[in-house]
Parts: C-alpha cells; sequence; structure tokens
C-alpha cells in the first residue's frame, strides 16, 4: 500500500502507526465529534438504527479478529451473544447489581463460553469447526430455554433500565451516547490487539497454522485466545442489545443472525477492522432499506413477499460479494482511497 | 418393552430417510469438496414440491415424483452453474457460505411461493400396514423405508455400474488423475449437484407425507450434518449406518427423556449434542478417513 506523497516513515513506530498524517488524525476526530453531534440533528428513528448498527459493529469486530484473522469459522455467534446478554440480564434482574458491573461479567460469561466451545478447534477446523459452533448455538439457546427459572425460559425476561450511577439511560439519546462510547473503544481495541503479537500471531494461524506452530505460536494458546476475545466481544454487544430494549428474549438471538454476521464480515472484507464496520453499517442499511420496501412490496405482490424479500436479498447479496468482490468493500475503499492519493498520475497495482 | 421397540422401529424408519438425505450430501463433499449447508433446504423444497403435485395439481403420486425430481434436477443444473461453479477452488469459508447463502435465498423462495404455510398432504401418499407382533409400523415410516431403500441400491447401482458413476468415483480419489485422462470435472460436480437434489427433494416429500410441509423441514438437514459427521464425511455406508442409529436415539431419547423436561424438545437439540461429542472425541466419524495433514 503506497503511501501519500511526501510522508515518509523512518522507523518501526511510525510504520505501524494507525494515523499517518495530522489529516488522518483531523478526519478522525472530526467523525467523532460528528458522532456524538448526531442526536442533536437526527430523529429518534434514525437513533435507534444506528444504536443497532453501533451494537452490530461491536460485534463483527469479536468476529472479525476469530475469524477474519484467526481463521477460526464460527456461524455460533449469535448463541455467544445470548450468553453475555443473558448474564448480565440476570445479574441486573435478578440480584439486583448495577449495570456497569454486569456488562463486564456478561462478557466474560460470553469469553468463557466461547473457550468452552473453541476446545474442539484444536483438533478440528475448517467445516468441522462450522458444525461445532453452529452445534454451540443450538445448544446454548435451547439452554436458555431450558432453564425457565433462572431465565424466564421462552417468556423472556424483564429487565430495569440500565443506569450508571444516577443517571439513568432511559431515553434513546442517552443509550446512543452509550453504544457510541463502547463502539469507538472497541474498534480502537480491535484495532489495537491486531497489532499486538497476539495479533500477529492469529493471522500467523489463519494463513497456515501448521507453519505457525513450526515457527513457535502456540496454537492451543493463541486459538483459545482468538475465541475467548472475540466471544468477550460478543458479550459485550448482547448486553447492550438486551439493555437496550430492557428485555432479554431468545428471539433476538436467532441462529440466522449468526449467519448475517458473517455476511457482514465478507461484505466488509475479512480481516480488516474498517472492513468490519463497512460491513455492519451496509448490511444494517440493507435491512432497513427491505423494512422499507417490504410493506409495498407486500401489498403489490403477496403478505409473504416481506418476509422472503429480506432472505432472498441477504442471500444474494452474500453470493454477489463472494463471487464479484470476494474482498469486500473495504479492498474497494482502498482503491478509491489510492486513487486520490495517486491522483493524476493513477496507476499504480494494488494489492 | 413394547414402547421401547416402538420407538426403535419408528426411529429406524426415520433414520433411513436422514440417511438418505444425507447421502446427497456426502455426494457433493466426496466429489468437489464442498460442504452443502443448503441440504436440509433442498428438503424443504421437496417438501412443498411434492404439495403442489400432489393437491392443487391432483396429480397421481407416480406423475407428482416424477415431475418433483425432473424440477429437482433442473434446480441442481442452475445451482451448480451459476452459483458454485464461480466459486470452483476458492477457500472453505468462501464456498460454506455460498450454501448458507442459497440455503438462504431458498427459503426465501419457499416464503414467496407457498407462504411459509403449514400444508398437509397426509394419506395421500400410498398406504401399507404391517403389524410384528404388537408392534405396529405406521404406513408413512413403512413408505419412507423403503423408498429410502431403493433409493440407495440405485445410488449404489449407479456408482457401481455407469461410466459416470466411475468418473463420479475416480474424482473422489483423485481431481488431478480424473482431469489429466480427460473426464470433465465439471460434469462430476453437476451430476452430484443433481443427485442431491434429487435426494433431498424425494427425502422432502417422505417427511412432507408423514408431518405436512411447513419451514421446520429445513432444519432435518442440521441433523443431517449430524448424521455425516457420526458416520465419517466421505463415507456413504456410514452415513445410512449413522442415518439409522441417530434416528433410533433421537426417538428414544425423545420418548423417554421429554416427560423428564420441562421444556421437552429434546429431539431438537439431540442432533448437536451428537455432533459436538463426535467432534470433540473423534472427529473424523465412525467409518471416515482421518486426515493425515504433511506439509
Amino acid at each position: 500500500m503506497g503511501l501519500r506523497t511526501g510522508t515518509f516513515h523512518e522507523n518501526y513506530a511510525q510504520d505501524m502507526a494507525i494515523f499517518h498524517s495530522g489529516l488522518q488524525w483531523g478526519i478522525a476526530v472530526a467523525f467523532i465529534i460528528f458522532l456524538f453531534a448526531c442526536p442533536l440533528f437526527f430523529s429518534d428513528r434514525i437513533l435507534t438504527i444506528l444504536t443497532t448498527m453501533g451494537i452490530a459493529v461491536i460485534s463483527v469486530h469479536g468476529l472479525n479478529i476469530l475469524t477474519g484473522y484467526c481463521g477460526q469459522i464460527s456461524i455460533g455467534h449469535a448463541g455467544f451473544m445470548a450468553v453475555g446478554g443473558y448474564t448480565s440480564a440476570i445479574l441486573c434482574a435478578k440480584l439486583g447489581w448495577p449495570f456497569w458491573v454486569a456488562l463486564p461479567c456478561g462478557a466474560l460469561a460470553a469469553g468463557i463460553a466461547g473457550l468452552f466451545f473453541g476446545l474442539p478447534s484444536l483438533k478440528i477446523k475448517g467445516f468441522y469447526l462450522i458444525m461445532a459452533t453452529i452445534a454451540a448455538q443450538f445448544i446454548i439457546i435451547w439452554t436458555i430455554i431450558q432453564l425457565r427459572s433462572i431465565t424466564g425460559g421462552a417468556d423472556g425476561l424483564s429487565v430495569p433500565k440500565p443506569a450508571i450511577g444516577s443517571i439513568i439511560l432511559s431515553s434513546k439519546t442517552n443509550y446512543f451516547y452509550l453504544v457510541m462510547v463502547f463502539t469507538c473503544l472497541a474498534t480502537l481495541l480491535a484495532k489495537n490487539i491486531v497489532r499486538t503479537r497476539a495479533g500477529r500471531a492469529f493471522i500467523a494461524i489463519r494463513d497456515n497454522d501448521l507453519a505457525a506452530e513450526v515457527m513457535g505460536v502456540s496454537l492451543w494458546s493463541y486459538k483459545l485466545q482468538a475465541f475467548f476475545i472475540g466471544c468477550v466481544y460478543a458479550g459485550v454487544a448482547g448486553s447492550l442489545l438486551i439493555h437496550y430494549f430492557s428485555f432479554a428474549s431468545t428471539d433476538q438471538f436467532p441462529f440466522m443472525d449468526s449467519v448475517w454476521y458473517l455476511g457482514m464480515l465478507i461484505v466488509g472484507g475479512m480481516g480488516s477492522t474498517t472492513g468490519a464496520i463497512f460491513g455492519a453499517v451496509a448490511l444494517k442499511l440493507l435491512d432497513e432499506l427491505v423494512t422499507m420496501v417490504g410493506p409495498i412490496l407486500s401489498a403489490a405482490v403477496a403478505p409473504q413477499a416481506a418476509a422472503s424479500l429480506a432472505l432472498i436479498s441477504h442471500g444474494l447479496i452474500i453470493i454477489i460479494f463472494l463471487i464479484f468482490e470476494p474482498r469486500g468493500l473495504h479492498h474497494r475503499w482502498e482503491i478509491i482511497k489510492a486513487y486520490f492519493r495517486l491522483w493524476p498520475f493513477s496507476h499504480q497495482e494494488i494489492e | 418393552m413394547t414402547f421401547f421397540l416402538q420407538l426403535v422401529v419408528t426411529g429406524f424408519a426415520q433414520g433411513m430417510v436422514y440417511a438418505l438425505i444425507a447421502i446427497g450430501f456426502v455426494i457433493i463433499l466426496k466429489c468437489s469438496e464442498v460442504f452443502n449447508i443448503a441440504q436440509g433446504h433442498f428438503v424443504l423444497i421437496g417438501g412443498y414440491l411434492g404439495y403442489t403435485f400432489l393437491v392443487p395439481f391432483g396429480l397421481p403420486i407416480w406423475a407428482a415424483l416424477g415431475m418433483a425430481i425432473a424440477t429437482a434436477i433442473v434446480m441442481g443444473l442452475i445451482i451448480e452453474r451459476l452459483i458454485l461453479r464461480p466459486l470452483l477452488g476458492e477457500p472453505v469459508l468462501a464456498v460454506i457460505m455460498v450454501t448458507i447463502a442459497l440455503a438462504t435465498i431458498l427459503g426465501g423462495l419457499a416464503t414467496l411461493l407457498w407462504g411459509a404455510e403449514y400444508k398437509a398432504y397426509h394419506g395421500l401418499l400410498p398406504t401399507i400396514t404391517m403389524k410384528v407382533g404388537e408392534i405396529s409400523i405406521p404406513s408413512e415410516s413403512l413408505i419412507g423405508l423403503i423408498v429410502s431403500i431403493i433409493c440407495v441400491v440405485l445410488l449404489m447401482l449407479l456408482f457401481r455400474y455407469t461410466k459416470i458413476g466411475l468418473a463420479m468415483r475416480a474424482t473422489a480419489e483423485d481431481l488431478q488423475v480424473v482431469q489429466s485422462v480427460g473426464i470433465r470435472a465439471t460434469t462430476v460436480y453437476a451430476v452430484s449437484w443433481v443427485i442431491a437434489c434429487v435426494v433431498g427433494v424425494i427425502g422432502g416429500i417422505l417427511l412432507g407425507g408423514v408431518s405436512g410441509a411447513n419451514m421446520d423441514l429445513a432444519n432435518v438437514g442440521l441433523k443431517a450434518f449430524a448424521v455425516v459427521l457420526l458416520g465419517g464425511v466421505n463415507s456413504i455406508g456410514g452415513a445410512i449406518f449413522a442415518g439409522i442409529i441417530l434416528g433410533m436415539l433421537e426417538n428414544v431419547a425423545a420418548g423417554y427423556l421429554d416427560p423428564l423436561l420441562p421444556g421437552g424438545g429434546l429431539a431438537q437439540v439431540f442432533p448437536f449434542l451428537v455432533m459436538i461429542i463426535v467432534l470433540i472425541f473423534r472427529p473424523h466419524g465412525l467409518f471416515g478417513l482421518a486426515r493425515i495433514e504433511r506439509v
């Protein structure tokens, strides 16, 4: 990847920096200011969309570390979100713990569930691991429904509105700020995790696990670390989701969501923090489009058209991206950036 | 004891249908190394196709079966050509995701065409009743058993005595050798998808005849995965054996344990418990080949 004209890296620290120039710093700060100014000029409906987008971004970051960087494919991500969400919901609703204690506990519980279901990954990979994670999804949801006395079973569990200190996060604006803070922190953390020793080990395992092991990367330790980190992210996202609706139900974590999170990763571009954000935002926008177009189509064609449009459009977009742009939106974005960086001398090979 | 035997017999017949569906999965896997998550949705489409040809069209059972198989053949060819062919040689995640996306699209199509409603065509399949001692074998199970056995035998004959069967077995063995002797691998892939669609659709009609067609039929695919993992992913014989075992276990477990559990529904989660246990202790299944990786 070429650098902007006039930017030179003279040492390793500069090479590894997230922001290479003052301009990038400026854009990032401007974007964050814009993000936090959103409630000033957007309606509650758009804030709701942005909040769910933020939660999806957190979840997809976790999946990106697990699948995009470490190569351990998981189609049970919604299940791990359910573990995190239900743990923090139970702690809040039944034991009366404050929200800011329950959320990390939920994240930890999801991480431990991830460790448990990540154990088979030491022996198996590829399709077998996918089946194991699908099994994890169904077993987790089934267990939650069975433990009716604690979780409320299929009826769900209502959760008090989250409060931090004396501030009760009851309005959409409050909660939007909370989720955005978490999203920004999660993004920063994800970006940094992949620059650490563990991140490099994940990439080595993804590219060739045998070679990585020969080079001294402990597969046992790092695969489980990847599962733990990925599922902690899922746990945070799950708790945020449940507290947002003040209600916990297994319907919030369907199997198809696990598939969509992976779909977001593919659409955005695997193995890229920016890609995870792009993918989550793009597919959530598609969701919104479908909910807008669906009723019109239902009225015009048949009542069930809306439901089938959602399924078919999601399936098609994943197929289209896999066939025509397997590297995802992130790659397109890099091409666009390179074009402007090099203009008018627009000829450079992009990796 | 009668209760137990009854469960075992019903489970056996049901397991044979699972085995049939699982075979479709194994054939695709052996020939083209694609893990077809959409196998359950072929069953779903099959269940609804059976309804369409039997009830609104009012065809006799044999004609309906023929029409459904013809539709399945066209479906298999289209799927292979449009969706799988462009992804030849892509990494495993891409191929699996594309079959998941395919499953979603098939689910969407079923919703669009049949409204995701429950469509019963109970009693339209021919009835045979049989009683062994005190155990009565339900007619639908018996039909399922017979049709499944016929299909399995036909497939065995296809693999053993026809040219395309030989080509498919050879492709499963070594793709490069097959290509170097002038066999078109793409034809083999297309045929394997057609077979998978056909067995899926037949399985769908059989299961639909028992319990009616609804969107839950797609979940049978998940049971087929458990069957495949238990039997070993690249063994057709293993799939048959494991299908029968799983069908029996599921029925017996549900029959005895469901009354003890408050929520019930053990039958739904049972295949996944089997799956996790198999994956942890014997990832290559009972009859599969343990893969040895060499660098």
